[in-house]
């Protein structure tokens, strides 16, 4: 074989993850048109919810909700929008079929392909989290650090699980599959509870939205950072267990969503482009 | 079976179509009629057919991309179906005209990018990329954008990736499609620099230019409708042609051509004049009859003026084989 070292086993999975979030990383931060993109138009759409809750008279709280939901949908507009595109293009410009007979596989690329998708949007998230506090002098006094930090990382697993899904579904079935899930999704998503609690809707329809995970993550790490006043859903342990539960779920489905798309693609030559 | 680098075993691989404008009865596409084939490592082995041949498909059942719909693959003794793990540890693939990587990383960037998915560290895979990259003459270009890159200059890219993990086996599927002459001259040239520097190593390339298949391959299979037609060297397969090797000469004039037939040897004789000169057309039984020629031109008295041998060129055994040319046997398959 080869004289050129080469790691196998655990750590060309690290490298190979490393190796596909570091276009998501440095190429995303690359055109400086982001920072207007990604976090001052997401900020004006949050800033809105500010003054309608100001203009209702709305508890102070709120403001730091709004600030709060804004922050988190970045996070869900980057699953949603582009992980799915992402792929798309990796199909499209031939990277797919390369990563699909890499010896590390393919779950490397998207393991990759969320990492950098995360940490670029947690930027964001950051920057709309601070210039909307400045702004609006919200401050927050975050009672458990470690619990509302362990809420967001096994949200953020479940969500990225979510994105791995709907990225190879979108693949396998094309556009279609992406306006229906759209379709679908949407209202789900209008109702899950960024800019007001969740609760506010009644609780059923609360626990139907939790099928996004950010949903529960959202109402747990309010109640972290609201102690007094936020209207929970469920008590926090409750939702983080739900939480866990959603992230094994996601990651298996993930799992065999990618399973089935490669299977698919090999027997069917579905993914092939040039021929 | 297994000390060979690629062995196919009575290889098919059908498309199931829906029904379209050329293709009215939805019937599936046999892309690969039973394909049997073997090459030993070490070589460097050549794919030739027009567009639609099913060289890509081919390479993509090798590669594990696609399952054969029957029949079998080993590449570098694994199976391509129940041990497509191991093969995908000892090969690499560059197509013609891919456009991978990402368009806003530079091309340092990008093939570093590449070198983590094989689990290179880092110090030695940089290392490694600048050492290709000055092979290929990229090197002063390694800190530009790939988007800024001219097509050539992103195939030289792209070979680099595939030579990266220093494959076993390296797939070359139509490596210089749309290059310009220039371009695809260098990329040639370096594909057979690596050869040179990593005997042992075994590469199958597809292309639709003869003269690539002649210029690069010690063996060179002919494909047609997804059936390997002709298998051989390229000296092997223009001698097959019918006509084989001639000579063309020409000297003063002469009358007639009896005597030169008369020369042993001399298979057959034609004679034209032209511009107060002949030229004969020789058919010999072999190269040495020419000296015989020589000589009795030689006792005539007659001055040569030129004397050429002439073999026939890949082009004229595939249209003896498949009875069009190249460019004119496309089958319907997009490029
Ligand atoms: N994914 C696919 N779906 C349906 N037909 C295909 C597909 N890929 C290739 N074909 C058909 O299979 C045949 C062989 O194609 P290909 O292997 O790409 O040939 P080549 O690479 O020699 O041009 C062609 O008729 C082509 O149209
Ligand atoms: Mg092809």
């Amino acid at each position: 074989m080869s004289d050129i070292a080469q790691a196998r086993g655990i750590r060309r999975v690290v490298r190979a993850t490393l190796g596909r979030a570091y276009p998501r990383i440095i190429g995303a931060n690359r055109e400086r048109s982001w920072l207007f993109y990604d976090t001052i138009l997401p900020l004006l759409g949050t800033i809105a919810f500010v003054y309608v809750y100001k203009a209702l008279g709305a508890p102070d709280r709120f403001v730091g909700y709004v600030i709060m939901g804004g922050a988190t949908m970045a996070f869900w507009m980057n699953v949603m929008w582009n992980m799915a595109a992402q792929f798309y293009w990796d199909k499209q410009g031939g990277n797919l079929e390369l990563y699909m007979v890499l010896p590390c596989g393919i779950v490397p690329i998207l393991l990759g392909m969320s990492f950098g998708g995360f940490v670029g949007t947690l930027v964001r998230a950051v920057a709309i989290i601070v210039i909307g506090s400045v702004l609006f002098h919200v401050t927050y006094t975050i009672t458990q650090l470690p619990l509302f930090l362990l809420i967001f990382g096994v949200g953020i697993i479940a969500l990225y699980g979510l994105g791995v899904t709907f990225a190879s579904v979108f693949l396998m079935w094309g556009r279609e599959a992406w306006h229906m899930a759209e379709l679908f999704m949407e209202p789900v998503f209008l109702a899950s509870g960024f800019y007001f609690p969740v609760r506010a809707l009644g609780f059923w329809v609360g626990m139907g939205t939790s099928i996004i995970p950010l949903t529960l993550a959202l109402d747990a790490m309010r109640q972290l950072l609201f102690p007094e006043s936020h209207p929970a859903l469920l008590p926090v342990r409750v939702e983080l267990t739900a939480l866990v539960g959603l992230a094994v779920l996601f990651i298996f489905v993930a799992r065999q969503s990618l399973r089935k798309m490669e299977y698919l693609a090999r027997r069917e030559g579905r993914l092939s482009l040039r021929f | 079976m297994s000390n060979l680098a690629i062995a196919t075993q009575d290889l098919v691989r059908t498309y199931r179509t829906r029904k379209s404008a050329g293709n009215p009865s939805g019937a599936p596409v046999v892309a690969l009629d039973g394909v049997t084939l073997d090459i030993p490592p070490g070589e460097f082995f050549g794919l030739l057919g027009p567009n639609g041949a099913g060289k890509t498909t081919f390479i993509k059942v090798l590669v594990t991309l696609l399952l054969p719909t029957s029949g079998s693959a080993r590449v570098a003794g694994f199976d391509v179906v129940g041990q497509a793990q191991q093969v995908r540890e000892r090969i690499s693939m560059v197509s013609g005209g891919e456009h991978s990587g990402y368009g806003l990383l530079t091309v340092r960037e990008q093939l570093w990018m590449f070198s983590q998915f094989y689990g290179m560290p880092t110090q030695t895979a940089l290392a490694r990329i600048d050492e290709l990259l000055r092979v290929v003459g990229l090197y002063e270009e390694r800190n530009r954008r790939v988007s800024a890159l001219s097509s050539g200059m992103r195939q030289k890219m792209n070979m680099v990736r595939g030579l990266l993990p220093d494959p076993e086996i390296l797939f070359l599927d139509e490596p210089t499609v749309g290059l310009d002459v220039e371009a695809a001259r260098d990329v040639r040239a370096y594909i057979k620099e690596w050869i040179h520097a990593t005997p042992g190593r075994t590469i199958l390339l597809t292309t639709h230019y003869m003269h690539e298949a002649e210029e690069l391959c010690d063996r060179v299979a002919i494909i047609h409708k997804g059936r390997i037609v002709a298998c051989d060297t390229p000296a092997a397969l223009r001698r097959r042609t019918a006509g084989g090797t001639y000579f063309v000469l020409t000297t003063e004039p002469l009358d007639g051509t009896a005597w030169v037939s008369q020369v042993p040897g001399v298979q057959r004789a034609d004679a034209r004049a032209s511009d107060g000169r002949t030229e004969l057309r020789l058919q010999l039984a072999d190269d040495g009859v020419i000296a015989g020629v020589v000589k009795a031109l030689a006792d005539r008295e007659r001055r040569i003026f030129s004397l050429q041998k002439i073999e026939p060129s890949l082009e004229d055994v595939f249209v003896q084989i498949v009875g069009r040319r190249l460019e004119e046997a496309d089958e319907g398959g997009r490029a």
